[in-house]
């Protein structure tokens, strides 16, 4: 007798390994490359930000709160003209990991479902990737506040 | 009881035409970008953006298909009312583009859901509705939009993503069939319908390495069940499988003691330069759907092909049972066009 | 205040890490994993107090990426607690971030209604 579900598992490890051979590999080092620069030259250009607010009076705290509210802008603005997407294909996680990539998957979501209406097309769709985002920031922060106030007392 | 085999049915999964079915008219409309391709003069209509003056991308999409069934019609001097039945599918939930592209036209309609394999299931299905003695003329076609497909099936297109070197592009396109049961032009000879072939691919970047499973099996089983030697074909073509799909099909089908080379290709190669920033090719409906109505059939009709096999090529995933974690399977129809 | 070219460096290397993530492991991450990812390992490395020397290190290249986005609502949940206990581990991390979160939203929404998609 022969067991079907074996042979179909065998056959599926087999493609398994063909696909893996055939598929191309990314381009890591290009693609490093391009994150790194990209990611670092959008930090520096937070912190030109953030000196020259700090330089015009401003407290640490509200001139790096200032910082993110004048990138998220950038990175809007960017989104609105169609630049954004451009610019993530080559630089991928440089330009994903940066606040800007967080107000970009936002504002793409919104923008994505204009034509859907602004209530439950944009009121709704904004939070479709800024939403687990920041579920797991409250989750995880609150979470280390309860054990700091249990373990305390 | 046993259930003998239907007089029209030959082997495993494949049927044959008594009256093999005729195309008598195409048409095909394609986005901007497939325009710049290789094929772009072989198109009956190139768009000049990806609204052609409409609200959403999705009205763009069912305008495309209206008007490309609208074309071949009109290359035979008929109007959609003239046609007695469309056969038509699309990427969209419930079908929306055929849907409202049918709204339109008003004849009566059948909606098929094939994924990126409809226009082989629409052109079998119209082939076999024709032979069966049901209809004399219909229309069977195909249409995606890049966009639409984008947003329902991947990011907003807004958002910054690095595509996947095997990731591949949605074309936009519409392409339509006049088949008549009497007529000239290039006949459909037979047809193999393809089984749900899955063998755990869950890459949604990876849609060739999901369907080339599939589509070598219904190329084998269509050889087999016709007994053909495996270069009867002038082409077999498969829809929307990709540099990687093609690739694994290409070794999937030496396996199966076929030889691939030079006899195989596939449209979603085809239908792209390198340069375009497709990364592993075409797909989606438009993309088997327009390459055979521009220049396969043109191709078919000046004689340089005499028999092609077109393979139509679907990955039959939902975004919803992706984020379940199922794998995405496959399916594959192969339709046998012959000249004369 | 800290030098350009540190920024420049950690910065630059959070986001390498980020492109090493998504193209060394499984390609179903998308850029929404990386973002939850990046928020909740900065909070948790804030609330293991690893995350504030790589700010005073790299300043805005601590900071902009999401992972400081992390660290800052974990900082404001602790400060809350210190001053509120109980009440402050809810509320701390919303006011801390609060600027962020509004004109993350407010921007979107504006964006969305006075652009239409590209593509």
């Amino acid at each position: 007798m022969v067991d079907e579900k074996k042979l179909n598992e065998i056959e599926i490890q087999e493609y398994s390994s063909l696909v893996q051979r055939v598929n191309p590999k990314p381009q890591v080092f290009k693609h490093s490359v391009w994150a790194f620069v990209a990611g670092g030259l959008i930090c520096v250009l937070g912190q030109i930000i953030n000196n020259s607010l700090i330089l015009q009076g401003m407290s640490n705290g509200d001139a790096s709160a200032s910082t993110a509210v004048i990138l998220i802008f950038l990175a809007a603005l960017l989104t609105g003209l169609g630049y954004y997407d451009e610019l993530a294909k080559y630089a991928g996680a440089g330009t994903i990991v940066p606040i800007t990539g967080f107000a970009n998957a936002i504002v793409a979501s919104a923008l994505e479902f204009k034509r859907e209406g602004y209530i439950f097309g944009v009121g709704a769709r904004i939070f479709a990737v800024a939403g687990p985002t920041l579920v797991f920031g409250f989750a995880v922060s609150t979470l280390i506040g309860l054990i700091r106030v249990f373990v305390a007392s | 009881m046993v259930v003998t085999a239907g007089e029209k049915k030959k082997g495993l999964q494949t049927v044959v035409f008594t009256n093999p079915p005729i195309l008598t008219s195409w048409a095909s409309i394609v986005g901007p970008k497939e325009g710049e391709g290789p094929w772009g003069n072989s198109f009956d209509r190139v768009l000049s953006d990806y609204l052609t003056g409409e609200a959403s991308w999705e009205k763009a999409e069912n305008k495309m298909l209206q008007e490309a069934v609208e074309l071949a019609l009109s290359k035979n001097n008929l109007l959609a009312k003239d046609a007695e039945l469309l056969l038509a599918g699309d990427l969209l939930n419930q079908l929306a583009s055929s849907n409202f592209a049918a709204r339109q036209l008003k004849t009566p309609f059948l909606g098929l859901y094939g994924a990126c394999s409809t226009m082989a299931e629409s052109l079998i299905i119209g082939a076999m509705l024709l032979d069966g003695g049901f209809f004399r003329r219909l229309v069977a076609a195909a249409c995606s939009h890049h966009y639409t497909a984008e947003r329902q099936f991947r990011f907003p297109t807004e958002q910054g993503v690095q595509p996947s070197p095997s990731s591949q592009w949605t074309a936009t396109g519409a392409g339509a069939v006049v088949l008549e049961a009497q007529g000239s032009g290039p006949r459909i000879t037979a047809a193999t319908i393809g089984k749900v072939v899955d063998l755990g691919q869950t890459d949604s970047s990876n849609m060739g390495s999901a369907m080339a499973p599939a589509a070598a099996d219904t190329i084998k089983m269509h050889i087999a069940d016709l007994n053909y030697p495996s270069d009867y074909y002038d082409l077999i073509v498969t829809g929307d499988l990709g540099i990687i799909g093609m690739a694994l099909t290409g070794q999937l089908m030496v396996k199966d003691g076929l030889v691939p080379a030079p006899y195989y290709s596939d449209c979603g190669v085809l239908l792209y330069d390198e340069q375009q920033g497709v990364n592993a090719g075409g797909s989606g409906c438009g993309c088997s759907a327009v390459m055979l109505c521009g220049p396969l059939l043109a191709k078919i009709q000046s004689g340089e092909i005499n028999k092609l096999l077109l393979v139509g090529t679907g990955a039959l995933m939902s975004p919803t049972t992706s984020f379940q974690g199922e794998s995405i399977p496959g399916i594959a129809h192969a339709v046998a066009i012959e000249m004369g | 205040m800290v030098p350009l070219y540190m920024a420049f460096l950690v910065g630059g290397t959070l986001c390498l890490i980020g492109q090493l993530i998504m193209d060394l492991t499984k390609p179903e991450i998308t850029p929404g994993h990386i973002l939850v990812g990046y928020i909740s390992a900065g909070a948790i490395l804030s609330g293991l107090g690893l995350y504030k020397p790589l700010v005073e290190l790299g300043g805005a290249g601590a900071t902009v990426p999401l992972s400081g986005f992390g660290h800052l609502l974990t900082e404001g949940v602790i400060k809350g607690v210190g001053e509120k206990g109980l009440l402050g581990a809810f509320s701390g991390g919303l006011e801390a971030a609060a600027a962020g979160i509004a004109a993350a939203i407010i921007f979107g929404y504006i964006t969305a209604v006075l652009f239409n998609p590209k593509g």
